[in-house]
């Protein structure tokens, strides 16, 4: 178990860093607009089913 | 409960018995085009990609295992077509140097600091095969054996590439990743012999 925790400072602080801007990458990616497209094209969906 | 060791499921789903499973993939396009955009890069093609997947997923919504994790389950169509995709495409996208790449620049960059444009343009570099690794693991809080799943390959293959992944990461920043520089002496050490040799 302890085996386990004794890693690189060095290295996991970089592996921090790195998830912490990957974090941030998706984040962002998270905040964007989503385009109108993809619940009109749920909405056509939906509503083709509803005729069959 | 099995504390805080254990990371939270990304948007775990909520189980509604009367809901149809087919409405609740309007929850997930958000996740599903940052996804999409983090593998391609590229905003256009992500949408097209988000598109595809909306489809194939109203389709095939019986395949889904109520209960399960959605979110993994369209993560896992579209990855796939992602890569089929390209796969078929290939000859007609001879990008192997990631023209693509410069276009998640089209990223809001306001207030960016420089190490953060870094990273980005490092991570844009990467293979979409570690793009992929390091947003499931890194970013969105999928566990390992999820992304094992949703990759369909085995639980030491995805820590590998992660590992992989940030190592060449860290190399695309010019940062160590933790191993000594190799025959080189430390700062405190350097003669100059140059100097002095006649």
């Amino acid at each position: 178990m302890q085996q386990d925790m004794a890693v690189d400072p060095d290295k996991s602080r970089l592996t921090e860093q790195i998830d912490e801007n990957l974090k941030r990458v998706y984040e962002r990616l998270l905040k964007e607009e989503v385009p109108d497209r993809f619940k009109q094209l749920l909405a056509q969906l939906k509503e083709k089913e509803r005729r069959e | 409960m099995t504390g805080t060791a254990r990371r939270a499921a990304p948007r775990a789903a909520r189980v509604d018995p009367g809901a149809e499973p087919r409405d609740e993939i309007t929850a997930y396009l958000s996740p599903l085009r940052a996804f999409a955009i983090s593998l391609t890069g590229n905003t256009a093609m992500a949408d097209d990609l988000v598109q595809e997947t909306i489809v194939k997923a109203w389709i095939n919504i019986e395949k889904f295992q109520v209960g399960t994790n959605m979110q993994a389950w369209l993560f896992t169509i579209l990855r796939n077509t992602f890569y089929s995709d390209r796969r078929k495409h290939r000859r007609e996208v001879p990008d192997p140097d990631g023209v693509h790449a410069a276009a998640l620049f089209e990223l809001p960059v306001h207030d960016d600091k420089l190490a953060f444009r870094e990273f980005q343009r490092a991570f844009l570099h990467l293979s979409p095969e570690h793009r992929e690794v390091l947003i499931l693991i890194g970013a969105s809080g999928f566990s390992t054996e999820q992304t094992a799943e949703m990759l369909g390959v085995a639980v030491g293959t995805v820590k590998s590439r992660t590992s992989r992944a940030r190592k060449r990461l860290a190399d695309l920043m010019g940062l160590a990743t933790g191993e000594p520089p190799v025959g080189r002496a430390p700062p405190g050490a350097i003669s100059r012999p140059g100097l002095t040799v006649a």
